[in-house]
């Protein structure tokens, strides 16, 4: 358990002295912890669940299986390291079942996603096929509910 | 035209509605309150519970079922007991399955509590003890607790309210509202004052999943042979977050328990059977949501104890329930007036400590059961609040 990283994660702006107290350590000790965690990499930065359908702002998302032929001297890591260096990339993981690389990506709109996957992503050496699915809406991002915030159903006070 | 002032029995007429009730009705009238008033979970029901109560609506057992309650909870709850404590029940002859603790302290005491017997309440308490005792002609007599014995009831205290009427202890730990819990110490003193005496003991636990620090919940059925004494009251609706569901149960020495389900019976039949296949799914497979809920539940207790002591409202380590009890003295206010004006000016709600007793006066309580991120804004005003009462004062 790292109450910790639990803490950040729903609130990364949680202050050190306010973790402190939660967590039962001194302002002190979360600081250190909390570079540690940075210099081992364990935390690999900050960043915010956008509701961004919500900000005046074109963007499409969409969802890649991508079939491969890993070679002895260009195995899995290096397609997918070949994949993520693209900026339109946002992740890229190795999957099981029935395809290889779970690909997402974002643009402005659907042809750029389309022309990114046709001129960029099938011409890769060992990409076999891909298969693109376009995101039509969000219903929860990293444990966060994007539309409905759940309501708190008791009385206000009660025995 | 019947005049109804003429109806209302003398029993019911002498019961006071509930402190809390009150402030609930100003609170709920009231817009962007922000409380911290609840005696709920704020987690949803674990969604395996709910699963199983579906499946049970499908196959369609909405019936009735046996009086005690579901044979299959009963053994589920007898398991569970003996697993918690070591002490060992009867599914068949030691358990009733009821309609919340609730339903458990009111048949409890109609058992065994004739007009004119004295029971005894250890308080600051949850509120209905005494207005139960009271409408069958008991007599409650109040046991205070102070802070500086960390809420905990004394040998000497008990003692020195047993008088030859006495006919039950009840012992509500952990406590709603102080979030006091008495450990397996303390409980082996109470043991030994009662060891000599005729008294029985009503251990009302819904809280005992919800301890922290490492300060496993010790029952009083534990000690000595006081299981023999004590009729141990529990239920599903804060350990599960099935306050909705209206689930509890007791259990007890053979003889009581009989008594208790007669009456049951006659009261309500059984408790709502949907409910009960639910229940069964709760103690079956959900050990790994409580852990994470008393996990949660513990983080935002220790953010909330070092806050409202820096904003000057001191409090005791509370180590089980979900709630703090700090005191508001320093503040020159009594605990209602506090209330109504953090309620009025600050738009927060908390509970007066008075409503739970007298001797809570001087205390508010104040709930956790909320995210960790609501509690900070309410502490914030609370914290505004207090700031302007020193500048009054100045």
């Amino acid at each position: 358990m790292e109450p910790i990283i639990d803490l950040l994660k729903a609130n990364a702006r949680m202050s050190d002295k306010d973790i402190a107290a939660a967590v039962g350590m001194t302002e002190a000790q979360v600081a250190a912890k909390i570079r540690e965690y940075e210099e081992k990499g364990i935390i690999k930065g900050y960043t915010i669940i956008a509701n961004e359908d919500l900000l005046d702002k074109d963007l499409v998302t969409a969802f890649i299986e991508v079939k491969v032929t890993p070679k002895a001297d260009f195995g899995f890591d290096d397609l997918a390291k070949t994949i993520m260096m693209y900026d339109e990339v946002d992740s890229v993981t190795l999957m099981s079942g029935s395809f290889d690389l779970a690909v997402t990506l974002s643009g402005t709109n659907y042809k750029e996603i389309a022309l990114f996957v046709a001129q960029r992503l099938s011409t890769i050496e060992g990409v076999l096929s891909t298969s693109t699915h376009f995101v039509l809406k969000r219903y929860k991002e990293d444990g966060f509910f994007i539309e409905n915030e759940s309501v708190d159903e008791r009385s206000p006070v009660s025995p | 035209m019947i005049d109804y002032d003429k109806v209302i029995s003398d029993r019911a007429r002498v019961i006071k509605p509930s402190g809390i009730r009150k402030f609930f009705d100003v609170a709920a009238s009231m817009d962007n309150v922000i409380s911290l008033g609840v005696g709920e979970p704020d987690f949803q029901t674990p969604w395996v519970v709910r699963k199983s109560a579906i499946t049970a609506l499908e196959k369609g057992r909405t019936k009735y079922s046996a009086n005690a309650g579901l044979s299959a909870l009963r053994i589920a709850v007898s398991d569970h007991v003996f697993r918690k404590t070591g002490v060992s029940y009867s599914p068949d002859s030691q358990i009733v399955i009821t309609v919340g603790g609730s339903e458990g302290i009111d048949i409890c005491i109609r058992a065994m509590v004739n007009p004119g017997d004295e029971v005894l309440i250890v308080e600051p308490c949850f509120v209905c003890y005494a207005p139960l005792v009271t409408l069958i002609g008991g007599v409650p007599v109040a046991i205070n607790t102070r802070a500086e014995d960390q809420f905990r009831l004394t040998p000497e205290a008990l003692r020195a309210a047993i008088t030859d009427k006495t006919k039950l202890l009840i012992l509500p730990y952990p406590n709603n509202p102080t979030g006091a819990v008495m450990p397996a110490a303390d409980l082996e003193k109470i043991a030994e004052v009662l060891e000599d005496t005729n008294i029985m003991v009503l251990s009302d636990e819904i809280y005992s999943e919800l301890t922290y620090n490492n300060e496993k919940h010790t029952s009083i059925i534990e000690i000595g042979d006081m299981a023999k004494r004590t009729i141990y009251v529990n239920g599903f609706s804060k350990a599960y977050s099935m306050t909705g569901w209206r689930l509890g149960y007791i259990c007890g020495p053979k003889p009581l328990i009989a008594q208790m389900l007669k009456i049951h019976q006659f009261e309500i039949m059984c408790a709502p059977t949907v409910s009960q296949f639910a229940a069964i799914e709760a103690i079956h497979s959900c050990d790994d949501d409580i852990a994470h809920m008393v996990n949660e539940y513990n983080i935002r207790r220790r953010w909330l104890v070092n806050a409202l002591n820096e904003i000057g409202l001191e409090c005791f380590e509370p180590l089980g329930a979900f709630y703090v009890f700090p005191c508001i003295k320093s503040t020159g206010l009594s605990s209602e007036e506090f209330c109504e004006r953090l309620l009025y000016e600050y738009k927060v709600a908390v509970v007066p400590g008075n409503a739970f007793g007298e001797c809570g006066e001087g205390y508010v309580r104040i709930s956790y059961a909320y995210s960790l991120k609501h509690i900070m804004e309410a502490v914030r005003r609370i914290g505004e609040f207090t700031q302007s009462l020193k500048k009054e004062k100045k």
